[in-house]
């Protein structure tokens, strides 16, 4: 459906002008679309994420959320069949370019999955690693600890670095992750729901933890879970699917607005939890 | 809920009682079936013992007794075993001829300060020779036990005429006794016990009493050595590229079903390929000549350790490649996921995460391969084992044989007493077997403690 196509890159634009002048965009997605074999998830994709700010995706089960959330540091590379066409660019570079590596990428854009997945390995060489391969050549002890501080983990795990990352509650391992995934630098923090894999006290930490992050690094996160968008982001994208199955960015705004004046009726209906 | 779709009441218990009662029949069907494998193996296990012990009629050419006397010795009382080094010699002295003692003292001298049947001279030209100067002019003197093994060799030769089973040895004692004496009347009964140190350190030997498998030990130990060297490295490999970087293509479908497949071909068809290829195609490099090592005399035309252990390592590398897949298919994705999007490379992600993880599995299935090859005869017997050798291995050059292969020669030799040296070999080669599975548990454990 072009026409809703365009009234949607017309959204975007309407979004921007009333957004504070100082505003400097860290990525921008143009006619991005996804596909799994010859199955498109995600189409004709126009975004744009903002520097320092938390962008929230939004959207049912299987509307591509995920999907355009791993396209955005080339995570998608890793699935069979998998392919992004398209634009994404990052500081001006398409990251979909031929000349661009993925691994430069990924270093650049880091990721936090849906469920913590620590290394079975010391805590320390948990954050450690990423930066060892990396080629990190100043002091690592320094690194892991300001990597955990920020992750509001240190306090919690400073006696005990050389314990297994598995020995640590699911909360803290999730921090942890947050932990190895800043050690290595990123401008970009992308995550995957995760907070759905926690009990309500360690998904409050997190939050916390979130907008802490917010000072330092760029984030968009993929959420379930409504109020969590609504507490947590400053810009929402709200994703449903087409009657191709195909995902579509149906509104992109300041949060607030998405959230108390939506101007499309299926963002009001999954809002409100009229969905379905 | 209508009433009447489910039974109720006495009709319920009916059912539920023919119910457990089927899950009790199949309960003793597979306890019936696991009782079967156990009697089987303790048939086994046996009918191995049972042979490598029992009760053997010995007879000597001499009695030791009679030595003994004509030694004319002070003490009467002594027996063979207790004499001295320098009654041994005089023993030797009075009872071999000189040619056979001049042979002997040309391997080892038995004295250091003074010669017993060669001539100073003779002694003296012999060693100031370039070549073939005896083994003796540059060794130490033999010591008091192996003066008294050669007296038992050489004068005393003890033969065994019969030998009886373990069972029968310790429930029809007394009908054996009667046996031997009435058909052996100057032979001792002993308890024999096949397996012995010496049978391990001994080299192979025409006759059954002194034979040993060190020899098929050490040929076994160089086969599996190479055969390790060979397919580890290269089974992992592939396993790696299959798993990891391998893309879901046609042809590599028809790699993995062909993996799958040869693990199933006979053992004898790896043995006619490696004659074909190892053995022959390749006779320049699997014989040494290609890198110079062999000396002209002791060439074996290719069916050396080297091909043997190739041979065995082409058998066993799909199992290595299975086993190695499995273990790591089953490192979680989400490890490969956090690593990549850590940015480090594929290789990094695979050696960090992918490969520590799946090495308790890789280690696990490389033994029990390796296990396999170990008691493999077939294909060895095509290769080109020798039938007979008393030389151990020194290389991957050398000629070889080995356990499963003498175990197989010996059971097909009709006399009694090789078969009881067979069993002893097979307890041999389970030792070794169970040897190498422990290694592969503890080596299993140490990795999966790591993480």
């Amino acid at each position: 459906m072009p026409d809703e196509n365009a009234f949607v890159r017309t959204t975007i634009s309407e979004s921007a002008k009333v957004m504070p002048a100082q505003l400097t965009s860290a990525m921008e997605i143009r006619s991005m679309n996804a596909y799994y074999g010859s199955f498109r998830a995600v189409k004709e994709v126009d975004l744009t994420i903002y520097d320092h700010y938390i962008t929230a995706l939004i959207g049912s089960s299987g509307c591509g959320k995920s999907t355009l959330l791993r396209a955005l540091n080339r995570m998608n590379d890793l699935v069979p069949g998998a392919r992004v066409e398209g634009d994404v660019h990052f500081h001006g570079t398409n990251i979909y370019a031929d000349d661009v590596d993925p691994v430069e990428v990924r270093r650049r854009i880091g990721m936090v999955f849906q469920k913590p997945n620590p290394f079975p390995k010391s805590i320390y060489d948990n954050v450690a690693w990423g930066a060892r391969v990396n080629g990190y050549r100043g002091n690592m002890a320094e690194l892991v600890e300001g990597a955990l501080r920020q992750a509001a983990l240190w306090d919690e795990v400073k006696d005990k670095l050389d314990q297994s990352g598995y020995s640590l509650s699911g909360g803290q391992q999730q921090r942890l992750c947050i932990a190895r995934t800043i050690a290595v630098k990123p401008e970009i923090i992308l995550m995957d729901e995760p907070t759905s894999a926690l009990d309500p006290v360690a998904t409050l930490r997190i939050e916390e933890l979130i907008q802490e992050l917010k000072e330092r690094y760029t984030i968009v996160i993929v959420t379930h879970n409504m109020q969590q968008a609504a507490r947590a982001s400053d810009f929402t994208a709200f994703l449903n699917m087409d009657e191709d199955r195909a995902g579509r960015v149906v509104e992109f705004g300041r949060t607030a607005d998405i959230f108390t004046k939506p101007e499309h009726e299926e963002t009001e209906n999954y809002i409100t939890g009229r969905f379905g | 809920m209508t009433a009447g779709e489910f039974p109720e009441g006495p009709q319920l218990d009916a059912q539920i009682n023919r119910r457990r009662r089927r899950g009790a029949y199949l309960r003793i069907s597979f306890l019936a079936s696991l009782i079967v494998a156990i009697l089987a193996l303790l048939t086994l296990l046996f009918n191995i013992v049972n042979s490598a012990f029992g009760l053997v009629a010995l007879e000597s050419e001499v009695a030791p007794a009679a030595l003994v006397e004509a030694l004319g010795l002070d003490t009467t009382s002594s027996a063979l075993v207790d004499l001295s080094k320098d009654d041994l010699v005089a023993v030797l002295r009075t009872n071999v001829n000189n040619n056979v003692g001049r042979r002997l003292e040309r391997d080892q001298r038995f004295y250091d300060d003074r010669l017993v049947f060669e001539t100073q001279t003779k002694w003296d030209e012999l060693c100031g020779r370039a070549v073939d100067r005896p083994a003796g002019c540059s060794t130490g003197a033999r010591g008091r036990d192996d003066v008294y093994a050669l007296v038992i060799e050489q004068i005393v030769q003890p033969k065994v005429r019969e030998t009886w089973l373990l069972f029968d040895s310790i429930f029809h004692r007394a009908g054996i006794e009667e046996r031997a004496a009435a058909l052996y009347p100057s032979a001792d009964l002993v308890f024999r016990s096949w397996l012995s140190v010496d049978f391990v350190t001994s080299p192979q030997s025409p006759q059954a009493e002194v034979a040993g498998v060190r020899t098929a030990i050490l040929g076994s130990l160089w086969i599996v050595g190479v055969t390790i060297l060979f397919s580890f490295p290269v089974g992992v490999g592939a396993a790696v590229y299959l798993e990891e970087y391998a893309r879901d293509t046609r042809l590599n479908r028809l790699v993995q079903t062909n993996i799958n497949n040869l693990a199933g071909v006979p053992s004898i068809i790896y043995g006619m390929l490696g004659l074909a290829i190892f053995v022959r195609v390749l006779e320049a490099f699997t014989s040494g000549a290609a890198f110079g090592g062999v000396e002209g005399s002791v060439t074996a035309n290719g069916r050396t350790v080297v091909s043997a252990g190739l041979t065995l390592g082409l058998l066993i590398l799909p199992i290595i490649i299975i086993n190695a897949q499995e273990a790591i298919r089953a490192v979680p994705q989400s490890l490969r996921s956090a690593g990549m999007a850590l940015g480090a490379s594929q290789w990094q992600t695979i050696r960090a995460h992918v490969l520590p993880n799946a090495i308790p599995g890789i280690l696990t299935g490389a033994i029990l391969a390796v296990a396999r090859a170990l008691g493999e005869t077939a294909p060895l017997v095509v290769v080109g084992a020798s039938t007979f050798i008393t030389a151990d291995p020194t290389g991957p050059f050398s000629k070889f044989t080995a356990l499963p292969i003498q175990i197989f020669q010996w059971t097909s030799r009709p006399q009694d007493e090789f078969r009881n040296i067979a069993a002893a070999a097979i307890i041999v080669l389970l030792v070794l077997l169970l040897m190498l599975n422990a290694t592969a548990i503890v080596l299993r454990n140490r990795y999966a403690r790591r993480v």
